[in-house]
């Protein structure tokens, strides 16, 4: 640890900050402020990537990090926004279950990321192979985070999170998947997103709300 | 092993490739104006059916004595699990059974397809062309991986076919079940690859042939082999599908799943137990020549008592799998005795009547389409006297009915023939019990042999002979150059492998060589000689007894034009000189299939309306259904049904339980993996 230079000290800081945010996203309640919340963890993943590709010398991460900084930062954004503005959405309801009993279940997360991702890390051979429990750590508080709101407009920024730990995860351990496979999933996501809003209008037609317990009456029978 | 490179040179492995590309190419293009009906029926039918003889071409060279088997590896699919392909001998069989039964069903299609019928024409061009290219896939494939891909494309895109006119619930009922027994096959066929590989994870065929396994393991390989190919074959009691679903979809598209399709299953069958599986215990071939036994008799039977006639095809084709899958059966005996030369003989038979089949079940499944489009009927009870309007029709079925009956001049003959021997020459096995067991299968195959001719008789004595039973049926017209063109190919093949079956022995003796290292017709003692062990057994010869045949018909047709000319004389036909004959005195559908039903009675599940004596305008009907569905499929589906309702509590509605469930998987798998 103690021949940590300054690269490695720095990405280890911007994971950290990327579970803070996470932890965050987990406790707002405000669809505005989760957005915010939502580019801010996009701006440290970008300084991430970056910072990986100025560190490792991987050219191709450069491309990453501006695809990630043009669609997480900048595009998803501002159509998340757009969204909101038409269909009027101001705060989420109360979770599911209250945010303390949520924050714990998300620490006994964390831990248990970390004790998973201890064997696969002394795998790896980057240069920033601790950081992996953080990005898992990410992925399943995001999934938690799914999991506890009841509007379909925070799922899918729940969703958005989700992709960020994956991303994050496969820079730490790999230095990022192949540029074809990083460029299909952006246009996943992307469609992805697409498809969410033209749902979000259908559900708040058929229910004058975005509210998920509705949902429960088109269980058959 | 040749690698990618081997595409570059011309191999027929490598043409062979490029043909189905173009199938598929054909395919797409019908998309380009999927309405226009001149389009895609008078350019790319024809097409396809030219890439058919292409396919039948190349298939034809890799059964030439100097072949040696050819491999390639495919740069598609997953990364590090490539698609392998081969052409060996009995893939080369196949093919050239695919291609040239393919090539007459689809210059049929090309004039039989119209506007207006359920799926537009360029999307039932798709699929028909998919499902040909599927088919040949399934036969090159190379290891279990492209098999099973190959396999349900093949499922999925016939599925679409037989739902063709999908506004008819029944029809979509039909391609229902169809879909779920297809389903069914293809899980227990993965079991039989999961267990083949024997542990080394590799899912190539040359793998699993290298692979030992232990005795009771092989014994599960082969055991899921037979049923999962069984269900795609129709084999009783797995066969509630091909009933419904042959007749639902249109006539050439029948004949494909009856002909070509069909043949898929044996061909799997038969690489599994003779090419991958090593020799195994003799219990193996009595299971199959059991069910094959079984098979065939419920289907002979169920065919004598249909008034479908699309219906009673698809029986009869559950019959003839059963005859192939008895030979089948009879060779895994013989090769589990070491006895090479039987194990041969019953394994031509099996090739040839395959083929045989293919080449009559098509040409009759076709007619029937022709018949159809001429009537609008389907129903035997409705039809009648036909071979007046429709002359081609008619001679072609009846060189088909023939055939299919198993006549000596024609191809139909040689392969029950064949059949035959293979079973009269066991006496030889070394095992009391199978040497009681073996001559019972002989009577069997004969009856069965027996009940198809009872029921071509009556399938086209109802349909072409005497009078028609509707006033419409006068308006007929006969089938278009194109449908004619398709059914003379067909009936020329059944012509021709009847005279000169030597050639076909010739053919498939590269197979059996293969298979079970040796071939049959050593002793030959003439070329126009069929003698398939010696020539101091039975030998058989196509082509005298044609030139025989041909010389009493000359001689009768002369002595009549000498000695009886200018007496002609036209009456209503069955008439037995009563002078108010009407069409429904004739013998119906029913009625002459009633000495069957009386005879089996106990295997029908019968519902009778008799009508009292007194009864001033008397109706009768009987409605036959089949045990197997009252008795095992439909406490089946209860029993699923139960067990889901049970389990309809983890659908409870809520977003985030079912969210949860995933959540809570991902946990315990990463536990796991820890």
């Amino acid at each position: 640890m103690a021949t940590m230079n300054f690269a490695t000290q720095l990405l280890q800081m911007l994971a950290g900050a990327l579970l803070l945010i996470s932890f965050a996203m987990l406790a707002e309640r405000r669809s505005r402020r989760l957005v915010t919340l939502l580019v801010w963890q996009g701006v440290v993943l970008v300084a991430s990537t970056a910072l990986v590709a100025a560190t490792a010398h991987q050219s191709h991460l450069y491309y990453s990090a501006a695809l990630t900084l043009l669609l997480k930062v900048g595009l998803l954004p501002w159509i998340l926004l757009r969204l909101m503005r038409k269909l009027g959405i101001e705060r989420d309801n109360e979770p599911l279950v209250n945010v303390p009993t949520l924050m714990l279940v998300g620490l006994v997360l964390v831990i248990f990321a970390f004790g998973l991702a201890q064997p696969v890390s002394a795998l790896a051979t980057t240069i920033i192979r601790r950081t992996l429990g953080i990005a898992l750590a990410v992925v399943l508080l995001a999934f938690l985070m799914i999991l506890a709101r009841r509007k379909a407009f925070t799922q899918v920024i729940g969703f958005l999170a989700l992709e960020n730990g994956l991303f994050f995860a496969a820079t730490s351990t790999t230095y990022g998947m192949p540029l074809v496979v990083e460029l299909g999933i952006a246009l996943d996501l992307l469609v992805g997103v697409f498809i969410f809003g033209i749902f979000f209008f259908q559900i708040s037609e058929q229910f004058d709300s975005l509210d998920l317990q509705h949902l429960e009456s088109l269980k058959e029978d | 092993m040749a690698t990618v490179s081997a595409l570059a040179t011309v191999t027929p492995l490598a043409v062979l490739l490029y043909l189905i590309a173009a199938w598929l190419l054909v395919g797409v293009l019908g998309l380009v104006q999927s309405n226009r009906i001149g389009w895609v029926a008078r350019i790319l039918f024809p097409l396809g059916a030219l890439v058919a003889l292409g396919v039948a071409g190349m298939g034809a060279l890799a059964l030439t004595a100097d072949f040696t088997a050819q491999s390639a590896l495919l740069p598609l699919g997953l990364p590090d699990l490539p698609f392998h392909v081969r052409l060996d001998a009995l893939s080369g069989f196949f093919l050239l059974l695919l291609g040239s039964a393919g090539a007459g069903i689809s210059i049929f299609a090309a004039g039989y397809f119209r506007q207006g019928e359920g799926t537009a024409p360029g999307l039932l061009c798709l699929q028909y062309h998919v499902f040909l290219a599927s088919m040949a896939m399934v036969i090159l494939a190379d290891d279990a991986y492209l098999f099973m891909v190959a396999w349900e494309t093949m499922a999925l895109s016939s599925y679409f076919l037989v739902t063709t006119q999908h506004r008819l619930p029944e029809i979509r009922r039909a391609g229902f079940l169809y879909l779920l027994m297809a389903h069914v096959g293809a899980l227990t066929l993965l079991l039989c690859f999961g267990v083949l590989h024997g542990g080394s994870w590799q899912m190539t065929f040359d793998a699993m042939r290298g692979a030992t396994l232990a005795p009771a393991w092989a014994s599960v390989a082969f055991v899921l082999a037979l049923f999962g190919f069984g269900a795609k074959a129709g084999m009783v009691p797995l066969h509630v599908w091909l009933p419904e679903a042959h007749p639902a979809a249109p006539s050439p598209v029948s004949a494909m799943m009856s002909a070509l399709m069909l043949k898929t299953a044996i061909y799997g069958l038969l690489r599994v137990s003779l090419d991958l599986l090593h020799v195994g215990p003799w219990w193996w071939g009595l299971l199959t020549l059991g069910l094959g036994l079984g098979t065939a008799l419920y289907g002979a039977i169920f065919a004598a008592v249909q008034t479908d006639m699309k219906r009673l095809l698809a029986y009869s084709s559950i019959e003839n799998i059963g005859l192939i899958l008895a030979g089948i059966g009879l060779a895994l005996v013989c090769r589990s005795f070491d006895m090479r030369l039987l194990a041969a003989l019953a394994l031509a038979a099996v090739l040839i009547h395959a083929f045989n089949h293919a080449l009559f079940k098509s040409l009759l499944f076709l007619a029937t389409g022709s018949v159809m489009h001429a009537t609008g009927e389907r129903s035997l009870g409705k039809l009648g006297g036909l071979i007046r309007r429709m002359p081609w029709v008619a001679m072609l079925a009846l060189i088909g009915s023939l055939a299919i009956a198993g006549l000596p001049p024609l191809n139909g003959f040689v392969s029950e023939w064949l059949l035959l021997q293979a079973f009269l020459q066991t006496p030889h096995i070394p095992h009391a019990f199978l040497n009681m067991i073996v001559p019972l299968g002989a009577a069997i195959v004969s009856l069965t042999a027996a009940l198809a001719g009872y029921v071509m008789v009556k399938f086209y004595g109802v349909i072409f002979l005497g009078q028609p039973r509707e006033p419409a049926l006068r308006e007929a017209h006969d089938a278009g150059a194109l449908e004619r063109l398709g059914l003379i190919w067909l009936a020329l093949g059944c012509v021709l492998i009847g005279i000169f079956p030597q050639v076909a022995l010739d053919v498939v003796g590269r197979v059996t060589l293969s298979l079970v290292g040796t071939t049959v017709q050593h002793g030959q003692s003439a070329w126009w000689m069929t003698t398939p062990v010696a020539s101091n057994r039975a030998s058989y010869s196509g082509l005298w007894l044609w030139l025989g045949l041909l010389l009493v018909i000359g001689a009768t047709f002369v002595l009549v034009r000498l000695f009886h000319h200018g007496r002609l004389r036209r009456t209503p036909p069955w008439d037995c000189g009563y002078p108010w004959q009407t069409p429904r005195m004739q013998d119906t559908a029913e009625g002459f299939g009633q000495p069957i039903r009386h005879l089996f009675g106990p295997v029908f599940r019968q519902q009778r309306e008799l009508p009292l004596p007194s009864d001033p305008q008397p109706r009768y009907s009987v409605l036959i259904s089949d045990r197997f569905w009252h008795a095992l499929y439909l406490p089946l589906a209860r029993l699923t049904r139960r067990i889901a309702d049970s389990l309809a509590f983890l659908q409870g509605g809520r977003l985030s339980i079912y969210l949860l469930y995933s959540f809570v998987t991902l946990i315990f798998l990463l536990v796991c993996v820890q």
